[in-house]
């Protein structure tokens, strides 16, 4: 099963063919397919994953070239190691969830069979994104994976925000694609393949300068910066909401975005291989992961706030990785290289469970305000207690699976006391408004009445896998307990197993950090000791910060969008009055210039032109007069055409003598044939 | 106590007697059952197929027979281009042929048996009756639409022109005995160079057995100015014959080219040998047929007609790899015959269904096809895009080796103007497409093709993109054909 791993992302690849090509009119057997197809995936994986636990963790590659080349090798294979088989399990496991999940979510939608096979090309893109074994192919599938999110988030098109969300997503991510795409070029160009694994012992050998290591590794990080939503490129997430939140769920929460962070993962050896780029890394994780909570504290729209969680969490696994890389690059192996990719894994599942959590709320509401919600826990019983075990999860409450990744990203910051300092006020801020965001929403008294007599709990197919899926938040973390010494950390390894062993000041800081953010969102939210409102009056500034998203969009627009808008109107004020007065001052003289020309073409150029035209005519008469059908005709060509090949080759005079002869035979024919044109309609004629 | 080896013609002595079993069996069920002689028939073919790997590699009847790699390659397309066809003609047998069901099967059967008899001939006598056992079949063919007129023309011609053809081939390679003292090829290559050693030329004697069998095998090819026959015959045969004719025979022409002239009068192949290089001769109807064939398919509105005009281009396409006459060129011929046939036979089983279930070969009557039926349409569009060499269609990698191999052999000019017709032919192999796709709709009858058809198209589009993604494996067989001629 190992060796075939590689047929795991043609399972949602044949269902998606079969889907658009066949069975789009038969929504039950659509989805049908498409479900199968996926667990068929997903038991697939777990027999890959129980493999490479038999192996611990030894990869394995296999590949067939596609385009050899001196200067440059390409190839289609696979990489499977312990990353590659947690990332199989995850995205099969979250595609599932968020497949059965749908039936319910996306009940008569009218293009539910083109929903199902746009998520099932977008598990295909995603598994085949993780499985490749080279810069080349995770390209390939980086850009499917843009071009479903595009077309997911644009589902419904109707809407003018969400096509337009679409675009946003789509172009954003591109902007990032660019420089991933200038990364590869040097790579290709300096060291003349793609394959990671060449790649890596280019850099581990030394024989790339640092400085062209540097640029390579940061114009890569720029894909995973587009993709990953990292700061400056995050806007396109929180307006990807537009999109089905089981979308959200699966596309833009669990797996999709961290292709960004499995980039830096996989890449890690490249990356590590300059202190520059790693620190790089680290800072636009900090900063994002910093940003992105303070603006999530004060968002009013329910999947808004749980994106901005997104983009702060995956600004911790990138910081996290990057710190690793700044200490490897100094030569120390830490913890951050595991507490990334550990923190990958536990945040799809929880994260997934929010959103899932959030679209169950959303259906029974049929609104995205927190405002409108409260008191929802006496209706939606495991929809509440699902979605405060993944809160509590995030928040990193003991001894929940979240609590054990954020202690290791903790961790991973020793040795750099303002990121550690700033990652515990993060931790804080993530546990206040997760809480925040639970106590409007599920306690307290209804603030739409209305809205709250006609909640009622979702149905079995949406509940079933929030309930595996809190499972999983509770548990999944457990693999990679501090005390195992052949947990997560040895299985997913790069270079040398880094074993931490637990810190138990760290866990018990992170954890007071924790459950004081709760405390305080008890306290104004669900006590109401504190007044919210007066906590925003107190710090106006910070609030109207944070509320507004730190400006950001509207520094875009009056940065780039505006001016470029502005310049487009000089352009025009431009082609308006300087080019097409220039244009109709050459119309002028034009208009003098053809009178002038008009009588030549009248008498001179007329003349060639019907001359040419009573040429061609002629020899297509003559074209036509050959192919007449008549067998004779035809053997006696293959005669002349025989003897007039053979003169060409003895003796050329003879040949042009023979085919002046063959002229003035064929014209003779012709006048022949004219004067006797009765008998030419008589013969049996096929037209020519 | 000459070794006969009988074990290397196993499969055609298979299939011969195939041929005798569908006939015989299609009078046995009183010319009742049209499906199972068909089936039958595509069973016998594919059995042929599977011998064919068994029993392969060898000589036998005093190296007049040799089932080398080439031999192979190209029983492997001859064997290809009758399933197909055979596969296109359970329409026309349903409906238009009931009483002579088992003879058509039979005839494509025997025709076949022919092809692959002369691609294993080294030796000009039995050539020259692998091809004869290969037309002379193909002639009662064409006429197989007794109650039509233009089916009973196109037979006629083709029967009258083949038999000139042929005449006129025999002359040429009766002068070529009479040269060489031998009829075994790789010794008249031998008794030529020492002809030639000896008197320091060869008199026009040997240039006229050169243009004869040009001109002889030239009319199997179709190739311009020997095509005169083609467009009538095209348009007058039942249309899976018609493929038939445009795949299977022009591989079979292909084939005795390569043997007498690549192999043969190899060493003739060179701008030194002037007036003896016949490289030159075939470049010069090579340019004509590209030019000609995609010109006059520019304004033809019959759908087999211009296919017919387009195979005559095409085959200008094929001669480019056989001018340039060395490894490369041989292996490019061959893999671009071998894709050509799965786009043409695909294009014309198309034209065949489509002509079944509306009865009209109009190209205009296209118009609205993809929305009446839409696999049907996206089927032909891939045939299209592959003759007219799109990639990543076979017909793209196809046209790719074909050039390289001119170039490399300094047909400069060839190439050029290969690659400035193969822009002219865009033009109407889109047309198709545009028709489909574009054109306002008037045809609102669902095709709806047979069980074999759809198998025949399924394997023309298959074939067509896989090998045009993935061309490794038959170039890498089309390579070892070259290595027969020593390359």
């Amino acid at each position: 099963m190992l060796e075939h791993a590689y047929f795991i992302p043609f399972y949602p690849l044949i269902a998606f063919l079969v889907i658009i090509f066949f069975t789009r009119w038969k929504e039950k057997l659509s989805a049908g397919i498409a479900i199968s197809m996926i667990l068929l995936a997903f038991v697939h994986s777990v027999f890959v994953l129980i493999a490479m636990l038999g192996r611990h963790g030894h990869p394995l590659e296999l590949s067939m070239p596609f385009i050899e080349h001196p200067a440059l090798k390409l190839e289609l294979g696979m990489w499977i190691d312990g990353l590659t088989a947690v990332m199989l399990m995850v995205v099969t496991i979250v595609s599932a969830c968020v497949h059965i999940y749908s039936l319910g979510y996306m009940h008569n939608d009218p293009r539910w069979s083109r929903y199902f096979s746009y998520l099932c090309l977008f598990t295909f893109s995603m598994l085949g994104l993780v499985i490749a074994n080279n810069f080349f192919m995770i390209f390939i599938f980086w850009e499917l994976v843009g071009l479903t999110s595009y077309l997911l988030i644009g589902f419904w098109f109707e809407k003018k925000s969400a096509s337009d969300a679409g675009k946003k997503a789509f172009i954003t991510t591109r902007i990032g694609d660019l420089g991933f795409i200038v990364g590869l070029l040097i790579l290709t160009f300096y060291v003349g393949t793609l394959n990671y694994q060449e790649v890596f012992a280019k850099v581990q050998s030394g024989a790339i300068s640092g400085g062209l290591l540097a640029a390579a590794g940061i114009f890569i990080f720029c894909g995973a910066v587009g993709k990953s939503a990292q700061f400056p490129l995050h806007v396109w997430l929180p307006d990807a909401m537009e999109g089905p939140t089981p979308v959200s769920a699966l596309i833009h929460a669990a797996t999709m975005v961290a292709a960004g962070v499995y980039l830096v993962a996989r890449g890690m050896t490249l990356f590590a291989g300059s202190a520059t780029a790693s620190m790089v890394i680290a800072s636009i994780g900090l900063i994002t992961s910093f940003m992105a909570a303070t603006i999530a504290l004060t968002q009013n729209d329910i999947k808004r706030v749980l994106a901005y969680s997104t983009v702060s969490q995956l600004g911790y696994m990138i910081m996290a990785l990057g710190l690793y890389g700044v200490d490897l690059a100094h030569g120390h192996h830490t913890a951050g290289y595991v507490a990334g990719t550990f923190h990958l894994m536990t945040h799809a599942f929880f994260k997934a469970l929010l959103f899932l959590g959030a679209g169950s709320v959303i259906h029974a509401v049929h609104t995205n305000d927190i405002n409108f919600m409260g008191g929802l826990s006496r209706k939606m019983k495991t929809t509440t207690i699902t979605f405060f075990i993944a809160s509590l999860s995030i928040a990193g409450i003991f001894p929940l699976s979240g609590f054990w990744s954020k202690d290791e990203i903790v961790a991973s910051t020793t040795g750099h006391p303002f990121f550690m300092v700033v990652t515990l006020l993060i931790a804080f801020m993530t546990a206040f408004y997760m809480f925040r965001l639970c106590f409007l929403t599920f306690t307290g008294e209804p603030r739409d009445k209305e809205r709250f007599d006609h909640a009622h709990e979702s149905p079995k197919t949406m509940t079933g896998p929030l309930t595996v899926l809190a499972f999983l938040a509770i548990f999944a973390g457990w693999v990679g307990l501090p005390w195992l010494h052949h947990g997560f950390s040895s299985f997913v390894y790069h270079d040398v197993v880094h074993h931490a062993g637990p810190n138990y000041v760290l866990m018990i800081v992170s954890t007071i950090v924790a459950v004081s953010g709760i405390g305080l969102a008890y306290a104004v939210y669900y006590k109401k000791a504190i007044s919210a409102d007066a906590l925003a009056d107190r710090f106006k500034l910070l609030y109207k910060i944070s509320f507004n998203k730190w400006y950001i969009d509207e520094i875009y627009d009056a940065v780039i969008i505006k001016p470029l808008l502005g310049f487009t109107k000089v352009l025009w004020w431009f082609d308006a009055n300087i080019i097409d007065g220039l244009v109709n001052l050459m119309g002028w003289l034009t208009v003098k210039w053809a009178d002038l020309k008009m009588w030549f073409d009248k008498y001179i150029i007329d003349g060639i032109v019907n001359g040419l035209g009573y040429i061609c005519m002629a020899g297509s008469w003559a074209v036509k007069f050959m192919q007449s059908g008549s067998l004779q005709f035809y053997a006696l060509m293959v005669m002349a055409a025989a003897i007039g090949i053979m003169l060409y080759r003895v003796t050329s005079i003879g040949f042009y003598f023979y085919l002046i002869g063959l002229v003035i035979v064929a014209l003779l024919s012709v006048l022949v044939k004219m004067t006797r044109s009765d008998r030419v309609d008589a013969e049996p004629n096929i037209e020519g | 106590m000459p070794d006969y080896n009988l074990r290397i013609i196993i499969p055609e002595i298979f299939l011969f007697c195939w041929a005798i079993v569908v006939i015989l069996s299609d009078l046995g069920s009183k010319r009742k059952s049209p499906q199972t002689i068909g089936y039958l028939t595509m069973a016998g073919i594919a059995v042929t197929g599977v011998l064919l790997y068994f029993f392969r590699g060898g000589i036998s009847f005093n190296n007049m027979f040799q089932s080398d790699t080439l031999a192979v390659f190209f029983k492997v397309i001859f064997l290809g281009s009758a399933f197909m066809a055979v596969g296109s003609s359970f329409g026309i047998t349903n409906e238009r042929i009931k009483n002579h069901r088992g003879e058509y099967y039979g005839l494509i059967l025997f025709s076949t048996v022919g092809m692959m008899f002369l691609s294993s001939s080294s030796e000009l006598i039995s050539l020259y009756i692998g091809l004869e056992l290969t037309t002379i079949p193909l002639f009662v063919l064409a006429a197989f639409y007794k109650d039509d007129k233009l089916s009973v023309e196109a037979g006629l011609k083709y029967f009258v022109v083949g038999a000139f053809s042929s005449a006129i081939l025999l002359y040429g390679l009766s002068l070529l005995y009479g040269l060489t003292a031998t009829t075994d090829i790789l010794t008249m290559k031998i008794n030529l160079a020492l002809l030639f050693l000896k008197f320091g030329k060869i008199g026009p004697g040997f240039i006229l057995a050169m243009v004869m069998i040009i001109a002889g095998i030239g009319f199997k090819l179709a190739l311009v100015p020997f095509h005169m026959w083609a467009p009538d015959v095209y348009q007058g045969a039942p249309t899976p014959i018609t493929a038939f004719l445009s795949v299977g025979s022009k591989a079979a022409g292909l084939v005795a080219l390569l043997r007498i002239f690549v192999n043969g009068l190899w060493s003739f192949a060179s701008d030194v040998m002037q007036p003896l290089d016949w490289g030159i001769i075939i470049a010069v109807l090579a340019s004509a047929a590209m030019i000609l064939g995609n010109i006059a398919a520019l304004r033809q509105t019959n759908i087999k007609r211009m296919l017919a005009f387009s195979s005559i281009a095409q085959i200008g396409y094929v001669m480019v790899g056989v001018v340039a006459a060395d490894e490369m060129g041989v292996t490019s011929a061959g893999f671009y015959m071998f894709i050509y046939l799965f786009a043409n036979m695909g294009a014309f089983a198309v034209a065949t269904v489509f002509g079944d279930q509306t009865g009209s070969d109009n190209i205009i009557s296209y118009a609205g096809l993809s929305q009446s039926s839409p696999l049907f349409a996206a089927g032909m569009a891939v045939f299209m895009l592959s003759l007219a060499g799109i990639p990543p269609m076979g017909g793209f990698a196809a046209k790719y080796m074909v050039f390289a191999a001119g170039i490399q052999a300094g047909y400069t000019w060839l190439v050029i103007l290969g690659l400035l017709t193969a822009v002219v032919s865009l033009y109407y192999y889109a047309n198709i497409i545009k028709t489909m796709y574009f054109a306002p709709g008037e045809s609102t009858i669902r095709i709806n093709p047979s069980f074999p058809a759809k198998l025949v198209l399924l394997l023309g589009v298959v074939g067509v993109i896989i090998f045009g993604i993935f061309p490794g494996p038959v170039l890498e067989f089309a390579r070892e054909t070259a290595g027969v001629f020593g390359f």
